[in-house]
């Protein structure tokens, strides 16, 4: 092994230093302790109620079987069901009307409107604690409180200061020249974001699916007070309500955990290169 | 642009008013979202301030202004809870932005060496960025119970064996059940009267900006790494011309260039720190003591367990202020560079 290291690699070129292999060591070290939450929440999901417990939670399990997961489904499969006919219209929605303001808001710049995007953008910031009290009184106003259609409602509004964001810093980008040669030929303002704009921005409307449909999923704090019947309740919600029983067994909740960040992860792995591309999207400059 | 054709007077003529249309049906096409923003953000957040400002501490509504105005403001900043909660984000968010950029900004720096397995390193310290705040508090609230988890694991792993040679005890923090506070600001600046709470590092707190630093360090890394990927050989190579090790040349060079990347992600980072709320509430909720508790957690208790929607009102319009210090002038000057 040591004499297969030292020799330098082709590839790199590099020889392995007693600093490399320092932080080699110091790599692997925090890939594992990065691993320990996967390892528990999957290793003790997979035990069976009579095997879980906290003294041997370090141990793998026994034998192969579902473990958790039957119960964890059972349990939380209608919070599944909300969360999906939550976060897909949310994320379309928002989606295809983040796309029209950026739209207008990079190519049909008016008097003001680079204050008014600004202005638009720190709704992206606030803590929603601060708007909380007002927004479930609203709701309840117009009936839509307790109710699905209440939470995409949220879910639209405050997800469009991130996705204009994205697609105003995206249009920013596709040369003017393009926009002006449509005006020439005497296409209007809808006319040339449909059939130009629209199939340019395939890659932001990735982007922007990606991360709403992150951060929907994720979501806490809307799906724990804009909707009061735990059936329905977002998935999230649905977890930490698991993990705070005392009748349900260890196994299920981290069972119940896996299932709650499998969609996010599942996209994440796909779609990684989107995902670094809208961090670098997302810190406001681009 | 500059070489303008020349069109025929009519095309022109139906150009200009085309132009004039689509001028106006801008502004138009925005408004929806406009006008829910504007209700939405601006005009929720004045009516929480009209609610701070009320008598409202019932079930039943009463929009009433107090008198004095400020009296709930007073209230909140002379109750020893509340001056607790501001200790602990202060805290969280001092120590969590350390530990979040610097590790992310090493992780970044190793990464740009070549390491064999780079890729796999970058996915692994990236991926709880893609994971709810909630599974990571469930995960971590079990790994960090003092009867089992890590505690468990030093005794399965020989640590404490290992401990024990040198008569030193086993290794038992207490994590999210510890009560202590170590230190106390008051002891070496004095203090003014109001200040009821131990302006110290109040232990439990440590697991949860461990928790937070899992979860967003690989954010931090990925703006480095993009920032790092942005600085041309060139710079490397000119250094390294000039005989510089590559110590030398992270410290004078390349860390300093990426200072605009640093403040991005200290804002960021910062803004989500300050209104933590989800990570806590799954993780220790309000701890032993009120050791883990946050504004967030104690808007929420305020308002949805007790009704008092004056005070709950009160401490989400400090939380927006916190943020706002942060995000206003990042905005102002994003603003400025449009």
């Amino acid at each position: 092994m040591a004499t297969i290291l030292s020799t330098p690699t082709k590839r790199t070129g590099t020889r392995w230093s007693a600093g490399k292999i320092l932080m080699m060591v110091f790599l692997v070290f925090m890939l594992m302790f990065y691993l320990i939450p996967v390892y528990i929440m999957v290793m003790n999901g997979l035990k069976t109620a009579d095997v879980v417990s906290f003294s041997r939670m370090w141990e793998l399990p026994n034998r192969l079987t579902s473990g958790g997961y039957g119960q964890a489904w059972e349990k939380l499969s209608p919070n599944v069901l909300s969360s999906v006919s939550l976060v897909v219209p949310a994320t379309v929605i928002s989606g295809f009307l983040g796309s029209l303001n950026g739209y207008i808001l990079s190519k049909w710049k008016f008097r003001g409107s680079d204050l008014l995007f600004t202005l638009m953008l720190f709704g992206m910031f606030i803590p929603y604690q601060s708007i909380l009290i007002p927004l479930i009184k609203f709701l309840q106003s117009i009936g839509l409180y307790g109710t699905i259609w209440g939470l995409i409602l949220v879910h639209v509004v405050y997800g469009l200061p991130f996705t204009t964001l994205i697609f105003r810093n995206y249009f920013a980008s596709v040369p003017v020249e393009l926009v002006e040669a449509s005006r020439v030929d005497g296409a209007g303002l809808l006319q040339i974001f449909f059939q130009i704009m629209l199939p340019l921005s395939v890659p932001a409307f990735v982007v922007v699916g990606i991360f709403q449909f992150t951060n929907i999923w994720n979501e806490f704090l809307f799906g724990l007070t804009v909707i009061t019947n735990p059936a329905r309740q977002p998935i999230t919600v649905a977890l930490n309500n698991l993990s705070g029983s005392f009748s349900i067994e260890w196994n299920v909740v981290m069972a119940g955990a896996v299932l709650t960040a499998l969609p996010t992860l599942l996209i994440y792995i796909i779609l990684g290169k989107y995902f670094v591309r809208g961090i670098m999207a997302g810190s406001v400059k681009g | 642009m500059a070489a303008e054709i020349i069109a025929p007077q009519d095309v022109q003529a139906s150009r200009a008013k085309r132009g004039r249309y689509d001028r106006l049906i801008g502004p138009l096409l925005l408004s929806p979202s406009v006008i829910a923003l504007a209700i939405f953000v601006y005009g929720f957040i004045g009516m929480t301030v009209w609610i701070s400002l009320s008598n409202w501490d019932t079930a039943r509504m009463n929009l009433s202004l107090a008198d004095p105005l400020l009296s709930v403001y007073d209230k909140l900043f002379n109750m020893t809870r509340f001056q607790i909660n501001i200790r602990n984000t202060l805290i969280f968010t001092v120590f969590f932005l350390l530990l979040a950029v610097g590790l992310g900004l090493l992780f970044a720096v190793l990464l740009d060496q070549h390491i064999p397995g780079n890729a796999l390193f970058r996915n692994v310290f990236l991926f709880p960025y893609a994971l709810s705040f909630v599974v990571t508090g469930v995960a971590w609230r079990w790994i960090f119970n003092p009867e089992t988890g890590l505690n468990l694991l030093m005794d399965v792993l020989g640590v404490n064996w290992f401990l024990g040679l040198f008569g030193a005890g086993p290794f038992a923090p207490k994590w999210i059940t510890d009560p202590r506070v170590m230190g106390d600001l008051a002891n070496i600046i004095p203090l003014p009267d109001g200040i009821k709470a131990q302006l110290g590092f109040p232990m439990a707190m440590l697991p949860v900006i461990i928790a937070a630093v899992w979860q967003l360090s690989g954010f931090a890394m990925a703006m480095y790494l993009s920032g790092l990927a942005a600085i041309s050989d060139e710079v490397r190579e000119a250094a390294a011309l000039d005989g510089a090790s590559t110590f030398q040349l992270y410290r004078d060079i390349i860390i300093p260039l990426l200072k605009p990347i640093t403040i991005s992600t200290m804002i960021i980072l910062g803004h989500v720190s300050l209104k933590i709320f989800d990570l806590v509430f799954a993780m220790s909720g309000r701890g032993p003591g009120y050791a883990t508790e946050v504004p967030g957690i104690f808007m929420f208790d305020k308002t949805f367990k007790v009704l008092e929607y004056n005070t709950g009102a009160a401490a989400s319009v400090v939380m927006l202020v916190l943020v706002s210090l942060v995000i206003v002038p990042y905005l102002a000057r994003s603003m400025k560079e449009v």
